[in-house]
């Protein structure tokens, strides 16, 4: 009952935002958005029936009637930005308030010739030639009703095209910063990158709240990488307790390229992080670095799909985990290796520390159709060691700081892989002060 | 690689050895199921009103279930469905007289399982096994009845135990898979028609293996057998099961249910080897085996302990699992399971701890050849109640030849933080250093893949009893040599 009326909201509200931009130039998209809308409307929000939901219930999003932002301009300063920011790292920097594009609190690095960095939004009215190739043809929104939704409301997120032979030195910061005011407002950030042959960049993306309240952030990223490119993503979830987020992060993968994501959980009251690499040409490596620390009633899911499409590739993914508080922790891999795609190397591992009373739901999956490959996955849940505890404290180290320095120890392993030294210097802190705020959260009940 | 190639042909074209038909007559009830089936199964049976009226109980449960699901989809297999009325759910030699001893028993009968090499007769006096041979749909005989009798142990025919110990039966029938458990659970509490019983009395450890053969023989029916193994407090027992079937076009369903319960201290190590027909070259025929097996640690320090070998069957479909009920008890399941031609198999288990202390180990080997489909599908479930639980899971797969295919589907689910468990899976094929190895070594390359997948095999074989350890290491071989592309 209050499923569908919630979905007809979404639908009503469909129908007044396709109305606003087929205005803007946009109408060659509207056949797509509608499309999506049908798809969306067709699935409905998942159910922990879905076996890809199986331990996630959306309910708390399915049933919360979330509001399109209004175009009420928030005024900020970069003062208070800055927190949100790498000390010491030179980069482009884009900020999206509630979604939308702010040019002030913007700023762009001399970018190397024919490089553009821009917001969607201006993209989709006026340069319809450099998007239709690529928007919403990887993201798959046939049959995952979060990607439908987002691909029927897009509406504003960074459009990157980087041309061929162009390196990247700074890295480009994504920075999406939400003040929930009044009613729970959803977003739909959208990006899109698309890097041609022999590139090198390094995107980074980061989602915060200015202040605590309910909305629901519904992102879709789509990578494009073509032949001999090497890309890095890094997702940094840092969000205020009662936010929502769904991430869905498709990667679309050319002959001889490398691309490497790192993910950094920690804010967030539900959060689903989609990751989906299709390694579509010979020849490529893919790195996949995820680290999610929860505690409260936090609920981190982390999906991933890799799809070894072609032969030659190689592939790690590498997911830790220390669920603290009430806290769960779901993981969900898996590796398909098609007919084709001979010589595919791939290794999954997950890693996961319960404390108080955390819960985690791990899935590694392997679903294999060739015969000459090399894969393995590998799932651990235990607690610290009680003998690196004893060690350490025979050594002169309290208790408390012993088991610190192994959760530190244990985060650790995620966070070396990090390359660029001032954004895993800053992740290092982030995570040292959750450990340190946890142990105060312990000592106070 | 030619030689390959022709080994591989010389298999594919290898016949099935127990493909053959026994002519006896048999006494079958028309095909289709319906309340009327369920009333011709209990009257032949001569069964008591209470195990009619949960037959019954289970029919109408499962009519509901195909009515508003059907079968399950979830799982990785593909196969036509089902028609449910065109199965015979009776059938059974025609007795001539009341059978006294093994002499009595048909002949013809009696060859069927000498072929199948498991001589009644000879077993009776030389191996020291007891077997309880289950024939379409009614045990044909039990060896060895008396002497176990002397130690109070139970042993015989599910029918026989219906009659004889309703009391047992009553109390622990369903307790460990209840007849809503699943689609063909249900199915088979309403129409199963025979199957084994064992009790083992307080303090016994059983002097000798226990075993049971089944087989398929008449054209068209299903074999729903039910087996229900009792340990009380500090007994032990080991069991084992084999299965085989005749060659026919049409494929047959086998919808068995286990249900294993060990009390304080007990002990049950269950082992099969099955080797249904899988059906010819191009999957055409062959068994569905669909079975539920459970096991239920219900007493402190308990243990139950699965193995099986699964070569035959065109699709294999179960997941022999142990409740971990008491505290400190242990959970074991070892596994080798191998699809060849257009074999499918999903298969696994289920670990689900509760009790505290408990402990669970899970080896599963799986060999997929030619078009073959192989999963693993398990579940380690650790509850909140159960600290300390342990799980160690390994899960191998090994690829021979480029159109199979290797699947891992676990899950893990911890609600308890200290809880330890550990789960590593792989999937390889035989690797061209080992067989080059092999081969510089003179070793053919038939017996080299012989080798390495018997090297690959060994944790699960070396948990088999000694005399189908040999019999599982032959079937294996059989199945597979030459096999490699």
């Amino acid at each position: 009952m209050v499923m569908t009326e919630v979905k007809e909201n979404y639908l009503e509200r469909f129908e007044q935002f396709r109305k606003v931009v087929a205005k803007n130039g946009q109408g060659w998209l509207c056949p797509t958005r509608q499309a999506a809308m049908e798809r969306f409307s067709e699935l409905g929000f998942p159910t922990p029936r879905d076996e890809d939901w199986r331990f996630t219930s959306v309910a708390p999003i399915a049933r919360t009637p979330f509001q399109l932002p209004q175009d009420g301009r928030v005024e900020l300063t970069s003062q208070e930005i800055e927190p949100f920011t790498f000390p010491g790292l030179a980069c482009s920097q884009i900020v999206l308030i509630n979604g939308r594009y702010s040019p002030e609190l913007s700023s762009l690095r001399p970018l190397p010739k024919g490089v553009k960095v821009a917001s969607l939004a201006q993209v989709l009215m006026g340069d319809r030639d450099s998007l239709e190739v690529h928007l919403a043809r990887y993201a798959d929104y046939q049959n995952d009703a979060f990607t439908a939704l987002n691909t029927a409301f897009m509406d504003d997120g960074v459009f990157v095209h980087i041309p061929k032979g162009t390196v990247l030195q700074d890295p480009i910061h994504l920075l999406y910063l939400t003040t929930p005011i009044g009613d729970p407002t959803i977003i739909h950030p959208r990006n899109l990158i698309v890097a041609e042959e022999d590139c090198e960049a390094t995107l980074v993306e980061s989602h915060a709240s200015l202040r605590d309240g309910v909305y629901f952030s519904n992102g879709v990223t789509e990578v494009v990488v073509g032949e001999n490119s090497i890309l890095t993503h890094y997702m940094i979830e840092r969000e205020s307790q009662e936010a929502f987020n769904v991430s869905t992060l498709r990667i679309e993968q050319g002959r001889n390229t490398n691309f490497t994501s790192h993910s950094v959980l920690l804010g967030g009251a539900l959060v689903r992080n989609n990751i989906h690499p299709v390694l579509a040409g010979e020849g490529s490596t893919l790195l996949i670095n995820c680290l999610y620390m929860g505690t409260g009633k936090q609920h981190l899911d982390n999906y991933m799909k890799v799809e070894h499409a072609s032969p030659h590739c190689d592939s790690r993914q590498l997911y830790k985990g220390i669920l603290a508080g009430k806290s769960r922790g779901v993981f969900h891999g898996r590796i398909v290796v098609h007919k084709d795609a001979q010589k595919t190397d791939a290794k999954q591992s997950n890693k996961n520390l319960l404390l108080d009373e955390g819960q985690i739901d791990s899935k590694p999956q392997l679903e294999i159709y060739a015969d000459d490959v090399k894969c393995t996955h590998g799932a651990t849940t235990g607690q610290l060691d009680e003998n690196g505890i004893f060690y350490l404290r025979s050594r002169g180290i309290d208790e408390e700081s012993a088991r610190a320095i192994l959760l530190y120890a244990f985060a650790g392993e995620s966070l070396q892989r990090m390359e660029v030294e001032p954004i895993r210097k800053h992740l290092e802190s982030l995570v040292s002060e959750w450990i340190s705020q946890r142990k105060l959260l312990e000592n106070s009940k | 690689m030619t030689t390959d190639t022709k080994t591989i042909k010389t298999l594919v074209d290898k016949e099935y050895k127990y493909g053959f038909v026994t002519e006896i007559e048999a006494d079958s009830i028309p095909r289709g199921l319906n309340e009327e089936t369920i009333h011709m199964i209990s009257a032949k049976k001569n069964e008591p009103e209470w195990m009619l009226k949960w037959r019954l109980k289970a029919y109408r449960h499962w009519a509901k279930m195909k009515k508003e699901k059907g079968e399950p989809k979830w799982v990785n297999v593909k196969y036509p469905s089902i028609d449910y009325q065109d199965i015979i759910y009776y059938s059974a030699p025609k007795p001539k007289k009341e059978l006294k001893s093994l002499d009595e028993v048909d002949p013809d009968i009696l060859k069927t399982f000498e072929k199948l090499g498991i001589p009644l007769e000879e077993q009776k006096k030389l191996s020291g096994v007891a077997v309880d041979a289950v024939f379409d749909s009614v045990s044909v005989a039990t060896t060895f009845k008396e002497k176990l009798a002397e130690m109070g142990i139970i042993f015989c025919s599910f029918s026989e135990a219906v009659l004889n110990h309703p009391d047992l039966i009553q109390k622990y029938m369903g307790s460990v898979v209840p007849y809503t458990d699943n689609f063909f659970a249900t199915l088979n509490s309403a129409v199963f028609t025979d199957g084994s019983f064992c009790y083992i009395p307080e303090g016994v450890r059983c002097p000798m293996e226990l075993s049971t053969y089944f087989r398929i023989n008449a054209e068209s029916t299903g074999q729903f057998e039910r087996t229900l193994i009792i340990a009380e407090p500090g007994s032990t027992v080991s069991y084992l099961e084999g299965c085989t079937a005749p060659m026919r076009d049409k494929n047959q369903l086998h919808a068995a249910v286990v249900e294993l319960i060990a009390l304080d201290d007990a002990t049950i190590k269950y082992s099969t080897i099955q080797n249904w027909y899988p059906g010819d070259k191009d999957g055409k025929g062959g068994i569905y085996n669909f079975v539920t097996k459970r096991g239920k640690c219900l007493g402190r320090n308990s243990h139950i302990s699965w193995t099986q070998v699964e070569t035959g069957s065109a699709i294999t479909w179960k997941y022999p699992g142990c409740i971990l009920q008491g505290d400190n008890s242990i959970g074991e399941f070892y596994s080798v399971a191998l699809t060849n031609n257009h074999q499918q198999a999903d298969t696994g288990t289920k670990m689900i701890h509760i009790g505290k202390n408990t402990r669970s180990t899970i080896i599963s080997k799986g060999i997929s050849a030619g078009y073959g489909q192989n999963t693993y599908r398990g579940m380690v479930k650790i509850l909140k109640g159960a600290t300390g639980a342990r799980n160690y899971t390994q899960c191998d797969s090994l690829l021979i030849g480029d159109k199979c295919g290797a699947h891992t589907f676990p899950y893990i689910e911890v609600k308890n933080p200290t809880a330890q468990m550990e789960h590593e899976a792989s999937t390889t094929r035989i690797g061209e250093d080992q067989m080059f190895y092999c081969k510089q070594r003179g070793i053919s390359t038939e017996d080299a893949i012989s080798l390495i997948v018997s090297g690959f095999c060994k944790k699960v074989f070396r948990e088999l009893p000694m005399e189908f350890a040999v019999e599982a290491q032959r079937l294996l071989s059989v199945s597979l040599e030459g096999s490699v592309g």
